[in-house]
């Protein structure tokens, strides 16, 4: 089983979700983080001191999948969060040890 | 804007300034119309009638010398004579009535409006105060939002508690024995009349050589210390009520210039030291003092004059604020090793927004509230000049953002709007509409200038109130001055100078412009006097009270927030409001 981790600009959200429920995935954890890659903040002025914002908003997506869906999912999320502009985010890819559902106990791909 | 345009501005502005002052007065006279109050009698007829006998609810005399006065007078029958239409015996009955009996009704009603005027007046000032709490709570970070909100909670019953016990009698003690117009009457009944001993230089006595009360300058007042039953009357009450309100609005100032480290403990102690420094001042400018008796001692224009108290109550609390602000300290990390500010954000735009309408709406009862009469129709005059100055202000500081290539930050112009009402508070009585906008519009550029330029000296104040209230509320007191008409305030603190009554039918208050450089002279010296005495007052009340319990709160305190550790509750439990936080020292 793979974790597929995305961080995207927030108003991909929905757009994202929509493309991923049409491939078949049925679950997903959503966060609200801030971060910044090489696209670094921007400076404002604030009552007469600079203030520079460092960090930008972003949500990250945690989707679980077998390892045969990870590929399509991965594109899936590429062609939908993209924009091409600086800051689009990016995908982590990770190997699960184990899944666990917690209503009825059971486990591997039975709890996906 | 290119920098030759700027200029060229610039110039025109300068030479218009510099017209107007070598034409003075220019101005038209308006046809004398009556002050506020009834013109002096100056009789020159051949045979000079007797001066009309009035009652002794305007006088505030006693007819009979061997029958005491009908005041302290705890429940309103000595003001005129309250309409009893009753079917009874004892009620009136109309068509028994005669003239004299009508009239001392109709003074009843006279009396009620303004009773009716000043209170509704005070709750709106009274309003105020969540105003002051959404503005400051709304600029600083959520981690100190239930401690900003709580300390302008608490200061209106600490600084409420103080005015009771000492401040009013300092203040107002010995109000009775300032100087006032000829013929004036007091607007709020003869039981002001109690209001009558005080302390100063040079008291005055009377041919039998007794001492009248009243003092060539006077300095504080002594009577009314727990509104004793000496003072217990219903005019008394009325402007124990009006003034303590104002008073609150000079002791919630510094909480906002010294907010987000300053203890509790010591600002509970500060809460009821506020009336000292205010209420002395206060008693110098409106209780009949030595600023007011600037015009009859030394022939400068009318004497210190403040309608409704730029200099008693904003700039006492901005220069107030400034000395707490120094003492205190800039938070931990606003300015790095070099001296460079660092913006700290506030944490919620919409409460300054929503603080900020509440305080113009107060404002609507601040001043014209201050005629302290409602049947002084000039109230309409008060408000319209309340509002141009208001609103060019916030225009004025929305403007002089954007020609500086910045973004119209709103609460700037928050800060400009109130920066406007601000300092029309002294002038609002006594100036033409077109001059309340340009104060207005100088106040907004002036609160944008004054921001940046404490930011740059190193006083770290999270809300602009030494910019909005110390500096504009000094500019206030210097623009009546230069703006004030002389269509109102004949015979204000009791002068009336027969050159000024020759030339303009009667002596009201008017500023430079119009043909009185001595009252922007006096108004120098007034603000002169606030910004030193209140600076003076406070720097040495929080250096001392910082050894009495520390002022500020300790480094682990201020970095978690002062919510916690201080006030024991969280102002946002349910969130995650913590930022990255800057730790250069």
């Amino acid at each position: 089983m793979k974790q597929i981790e995305a961080i995207i600009k927030p108003f991909k959200l929905d757009e994202v979700k929509e493309a991923l429920t049409k491939v078949g995935i049925q679950g997903m954890t959503v966060s609200e983080v801030k971060g910044f890659g090489r696209q670094k903040g921007h400076t404002e002025l604030y009552r007469g001191a600079e203030y520079t914002v460092d960090f930008l908003p972003k949500v990250r997506i945690q989707i679980l999948v077998p390892d045969e869906k990870a590929a399509q999912v991965v594109e899936t999320i590429l062609q939908t969060a993209r924009t091409g502009k600086i800051g689009d985010g990016k995908i982590f890819v990770s190997s699960v040890e184990e899944v666990i559902r917690i209503r009825t106990g059971e486990k591997g791909a039975d709890a996906i | 804007m290119s920098k030759p345009t700027v200029r060229k501005i610039f110039l025109s502005v300068l030479m218009v300034i510099a017209w107007t002052l070598t034409m003075r007065p220019i101005f038209a006279e308006e046809a004398p119309p009556p002050g506020g109050t009834p013109p002096a009698a100056a009789p020159t007829a051949a045979a000079p009638a007797p001066a009309p006998k009035l009652p002794t609810y305007f006088t505030a005399t006693s007819d009979d010398p061997k029958k005491p006065p009908a005041w302290p007078d705890p429940t309103g029958g000595a003001s005129g004579v309250w309409a009893t239409p009753a079917g009874d015996a004892k009620g009136d009955v109309p068509d028994q009535l005669k003239l004299g009996d009508l009239y001392d009704r109709i003074a009843h009603n006279l009396y009620s409006i303004n009773y009716v005027w000043v209170l509704v007046a005070g709750f709106l000032v009274m309003f105020m105060q969540a105003g002051f709490m959404l503005v400051e709570t709304g600029l600083c970070r959520a981690k100190n939002a239930a401690h900003t909100a709580a300390m302008n909670l608490m200061i209106y019953p600490l600084g409420c508690l103080a005015f009771w016990v000492y401040g009013f009698a300092i203040g107002w003690g010995n109000w009775w024995n300032g100087p006032v117009p000829p013929g004036w009457y007091p607007s709020l009944g003869p039981g002001l009349s109690l209001l009558n001993e005080g302390w100063g230089l040079g008291a005055a006595v009377d041919a039998a050589g007794k001492a009248t009360g009243a003092f060539t300058y006077g300095i504080i007042g002594t009577k009314g210390f727990f509104l004793s039953s000496a003072v217990g009357d219903v005019a008394v009450m009325v402007l124990f009520f009006f003034m303590m309100v104002f008073m609150d609005t000079t002791a919630t100032i510094p909480t906002g210039a010294m907010a987000e480290r300053w203890s509790w403990k010591n600002f509970c102690l500060f809460g009821l030291w506020i009336a000292l420094p205010y209420c002395i001042y206060a008693n110098w400018v409106w209780g009949g003092g030595w600023l007011a008796q600037g015009g009859i001692n030394w022939g400068l224009g009318h004497g210190a004059v403040d309608f409704a108290g730029s200099g008693v109550v904003h700039a006492m609390g901005g220069v107030i604020g400034l000395a707490g602000a120094m003492v205190i300290g800039p938070r931990i990390g606003k300015y790095d090793t070099h001296g460079r500010p660092h913006a700290m954000p506030g944490h919620h735009v919409p409460m300054v927004v929503l603080g900020t309408f509440i305080l113009a709406f107060g404002w609507f009862g601040f001043n014209p509230g201050s005629t302290l009469a409602g049947t002084d129709l000039r109230i309409s005059y008060v408000v319209v000049n309340t509002l141009l100055a208001g609103i060019v202000g916030a225009l004025a500081a929305m403007v002089t953002l954007m020609l500086k290539g910045l973004k119209p930050d709103p609460t700037m112009c928050c800060n400009g709007m109130l920066a406007g009402l601000v300092a029309i508070t002294a002038p609002c009585a006594f100036v033409d509409p077109w001059a309340a906008a340009v104060i207005g519009l100088v106040a907004g550029w002036l609160v944008v200038v004054s921001v940046f330029f404490w930011e740059r000296m190193g006083i770290d104040d999270p809300v602009g109130a030494i910019s909005v209230h110390g500096m504009n509320g000094l500019w206030g007191v210097i623009s009546v001055g230069i703006f004030a008409t002389g269509q109102y305030g004949a015979g204000w603190n009791g002068v009336v100078r027969d050159g000024m009554v020759k030339l303009y039918g009667s002596d009201g208050v008017r500023g430079l412009l119009y043909g009185d450089f001595s009252q922007f002279v006096m108004q120098l010296i007034d603000a002169g006097t606030v910004a030193i005495f209140g600076f003076v007052m406070a720097y040495v009340w929080f250096k001392i009270s910082d050894l009495i319990t520390p002022i500020r709160v300790s480094k682990e305190t201020e970095m978690e927030g002062l919510d916690g550790p201080e006030m024991g509750t969280l102002g946002y439990p349910d969130f995650q409001i913590h930022q990255g936080q800057r730790l250069v020292e």
